[in-house]
């Protein structure tokens, strides 16, 4: 009953979608008030209904309704509740409604904090909205319907959960993901209906903005996890793998950068106009590229979900309406528009343009490295795989410079910025990078001229330059303390999230050169000295979980004879999908992680080990969450909650025209 | 033309210029990090209509099928080999380190690695799918209707004939 109820939902959610896509639209060109106004309630309605679908099918996980095809195949009654929860959205189907509840509630969002906009502007905003989820809820209803049943006949088991799937990250990583993909539809709504006006200003980009920031903070988020997730859950101690589907969450994330920089411009200075609104359009239309790569299986991944070649069509054609759509529009309606500001070759305009240049540049490297694979099949040239070599050397060269400029571009002045007044400051920092950078290497390690001393230097140069960028500012008010209430909450979030660009690059720098691993062969009592660290096997046993068996071993660490831990690696085998997993044990500090993961039992009563000492993992996914956080700072900011916007926007966006 | 289209103008020559050369960089890039995908019977015969063989010293990707009974592990290190095949020839494959969790002898699997001789590879790499009934789509495509089937797939007829013979 509770089933067929979320699938009547369901209905409805389409039915609801269909009308916000044509009732507002119609009413924004016929210029009919009432009609307009139906879009909020529209927006809410289809919302509540994608809430009752999604219930609905985590009951039937719940209650273990084998009758559902989705339940039987994702889920089993040895599996823990919360995993049966998760279970929901861990196949193509159930994510599919997830990313439909996601894209309805970002609507209802939309609808509930526009009121400060012209009515005209949030009826076509929603009815763009309203015709994406019109699309979304009729590939779930008609391709990938979660509810269908297989009565009358059906399995007294389910299949139980993919074990990668059975981990806390995973709880987390998908809807955060989608959170993000499905937010960068929000902005590609506000950039069409801007279209469709014809006006683009300051206010507009000042709408547009809290969007973005938010969209691409849960990306962040959403990616940081899933990289955490792989790190634990692999077993095999990566943190990235330039795997399609990585890439596939990639490249939105990259644009969405992008977009969150060049918005900035255009707020500030209302220019960047046409640019803005491309990348917006981009930042979602990659976004489907993602779902389509994921979802249509023409790409072999460790994650991509059973392929179906029609659900990869309805992706494929989906996707070319959306960006020729959006593109046509763009083209006829752009050329009208103008950025009157001028501004000289040395100002923030300039950097934040190269700022832009790097990350699509970026974007184009991960979309070729991607796709090229794909097309080099296609065209008979035979199956090629690219190598992470590939991708690591491009990033490698442009992390240099993109590095070097963030450093310098929060101290350069919008439209002009004499190059004398910068040289003191920025030596300086110049300076302390250095001494830090070397400090911090020759106290841990020795100093070389590796990866790790650049990425220290980068990443020394872009938190020192960000730190005293902003206590710069704070002087401005005349004194540090009187300056801290000050200073707008989006000043302390761009410093926060560069803070995090510089403890991410070190962390990876760091990771990458001085990785120690090791394979080893053990046997009960062994030893094993690593980087330092002396692992003992101390024992190994059966395992007896609850939809799983396998073997556990103990192992104990030592340091010059100090005890530092105690470590439990499990090997897993799942016995409904007869899979074997490694649970690896990690023991995690700032400044390094022991990773241990027991691999294949040998002949005569051995066991191989994969034993590695990771030094400043932690500053990958560390520097993630600051940028994180960096987005909801930002997103605190006063301005985008004035309630006086429309009324100081309309002087503000006069003036700039 | 007005100074302000020509300006324009060249703007978008140079922003093409810089794309063009950035696309290229990237594409000699690519080339050198390309590694093509071999079955065992491509690694003996070449692959193509040309029969390109891979040269000594390659870096390649093979696929295949781990012969049952040819897993052979060094006692006292984690040396191990085995032999691959698809649909004829055998390949050598010789691997230092941990095997992944499902390999299995009779399973499909990958290895990344450079050619030592004409029918040993050098892995540094073994991939196997977390999934018992994964086989690489090559192989898969290469064996089709030749003998293996996914155990989900015993009812499904699979034993269509490669060549359109009657």
């Amino acid at each position: 009953m509770i089933v067929e109820a979320g699938q009547l939902a369901l209905t409805f959610v389409f039915a609801l979608s269909l009308l916000l896509a044509v009732v507002p639209l119609l009413g924004s060109f016929t210029a009919n008030q009432r009609l307009l106004l139906l879009a909020k309630p529209l927006a809410f309605g289809q919302f509540a209904f994608a809430l009752v679908a999604m219930a609905a099918l985590v009951y039937a996980f719940c209650n273990n309704d084998f009758t559902v095809i989705n339940v039987a195949q994702n889920s089993s009654s040895t599996l823990p509740w919360y995993y049966q929860v998760t279970a929901s959205f861990g196949s193509h189907e159930g994510s599919m409604l997830l990313w439909v509840l996601m894209l309805a509630f970002w609507t209802a969002l939309v609808a509930q904090f526009s009121k400060a906009l012209p009515l005209l502007l949030q009826g076509r905003i929603l009815g763009i909205l309203g015709l994406i989820s019109a699309g979304f809820v009729a590939f779930s209803l008609f391709m990938s319907n979660p509810f269908l049943r297989s009565l009358p006949f059906f399995p007294v088991e389910g299949r139980d959960l993919n074990p990668l799937l059975q981990d806390f990250g995973m709880i987390m990583h998908p809807p955060m993901l989608y959170m993000g993909y499905v937010g960068f539809a929000v902005a590609f709504a506000f950039a069409i209906a801007a279209l469709m006006s014809g006006r683009f200003d300051s206010v507009w980009a000042r709408w547009v903005r809290p969007w973005a920031l938010a969209a691409w903070l849960f990306l962040t988020l959403g990616i940081m996890l899933g990289s955490w997730w792989a790190y634990n859950e692999l077993g095999w101690g990566g943190w990235w793998f330039w795997d399609p589907v990585e890439n596939a969450s990639f490249m939105p994330w990259l644009v969405g950068t992008a977009l969150i920089h060049s918005l900035a411009v255009t707020e500030k200075r209302g220019t960047f106009k046409s640019w803005t609104v491309l990348l917006a359009l981009a930042a979602f239309a990659l976004s489907l590229v993602g779902a389509f790569l994921v979802r249509s299986g023409v790409l072999v991944s460790v994650h991509s979900f059973a392929t179906d070649p029609g659900r990869g069509l309805y992706l494929l054609v989906f996707l070319l309406l959306v960006v020729g759509g959006s593109l046509l529009l763009y083209g006829r309606r752009m050329n009208s528009v103008r950025s009157q500001a001028r501004y000289q070759l040395f100002s923030r305009e300039m950097l934040l343009w190269g700022n832009n240049i790097f990350l699509l540049t970026a974007c184009l490297i991960v979309f070729l490295g991607t796709l090229f694979p794909l097309f080099h099949k296609e065209l008979g040239l035979g199956s090629i795989s690219i190598g992470e070599p590939f991708f690591n050397q491009m990033f490698y060269y442009l992390s240099i410079p993109f590095a070097l400029l963030l450093g310098l571009g929060p101290w350069v002045r919008w439209k002009q910025q004499q190059v004398m007044p910068l040289m003191r400051p920025l030596s300086l920092v110049a300076i302390a990078a250095l001494a830090i950078a070397l400090g911090v290497l020759s106290s841990m390690q020795s100093v070389q001229a590796n990866l790790a001393l650049l990425g220290m230097l980068l990443g020394a140069w872009v938190g020192i330059s960000a730190l005293a960028e902003v206590v710069l500012r704070l002087r401005q008010f005349g004194s540090i303390g009187k300056g801290i209430t000050k200073l707008n909450a989006s000043h302390y979030g761009m410093t926060l999230a560069h803070i995090g660009f510089a403890v991410l690059v070190i962390g990876v720098a760091m990771t990458k050169t001085y990785t120690t691993e090791r394979d080893v062969r053990m046997l009960e009592g062994d030893t094993a000295t690593v980087a330092g660290y002396e692992f003992t096997l101390t024992d190994v046993y059966d395992l007896n979980g609850a939809n799983y068996g396998g073997q556990a071993a103990e192992l104990d660490v030592r340091q010059n004879g100090q005890f530092v831990t105690h470590l439990h690696a499990e090997k897993r085998f799942y016995r409904i999908q007869r899979t074997v997993m490694t649970e690896s044990a990690v023991h995690a500090r700032l400044s390094r992680d022991l990773y241990v993961s027991l691999a294949e039992e040998l002949p005569g009563g051995a066991w191989a080990l994969r034993i590695q000492v990771k030094p400043f993992v932690r500053w990958i996914w560390l520097g993630g969450l600051l940028m994180a956080l960096g987005a909801l700072l930002a997103l605190a900011d006063k301005r985008y909650r004035r309630k006086t916007t429309t009324t100081d926007a309309t002087v503000a966006g006069v003036a700039d025209a | 033309m007005q100074p302000r289209r020509q300006k324009r103008l060249l703007a978008i020559l140079v922003v093409i210029a810089l794309l063009t050369g950035a696309v290229g960089a990237m594409l000699y890039a690519l080339q050198q990090n390309i590694d093509l995908f071999y079955t065992p019977s491509q690694l003996i015969d070449g692959l193509g209509n040309d029969k390109v063989k891979p040269q000594i010293g390659q870096r390649l990707r093979i696929g295949g099928m781990v012969v049952v009974g040819s897993v052979k592990r060094d006692p006292n290190s984690l040396q191990v080999s085995f032999d691959l095949v698809d649909t004829g020839p055998l390949v050598h494959v010789t691997y230092k380190g941990i095997l992944p969790d499902l390999f299995r002898e009779g399973q499909g699997i990958v290895a990344q690695g450079t050619l030592v001789d004409a029918t040993t590879i050098e892995a540094n790499e073994v991939l196997a799918k977390h999934d018992e009934e994964y086989m690489p789509p090559e192989v898969a495509e290469a064996m089709k209707g030749i003998k293996h089937v996914p155990p989900s797939q015993l009812d499904a007829s699979t034993n269509k004939p490669t060549q359109g013979s009657y």
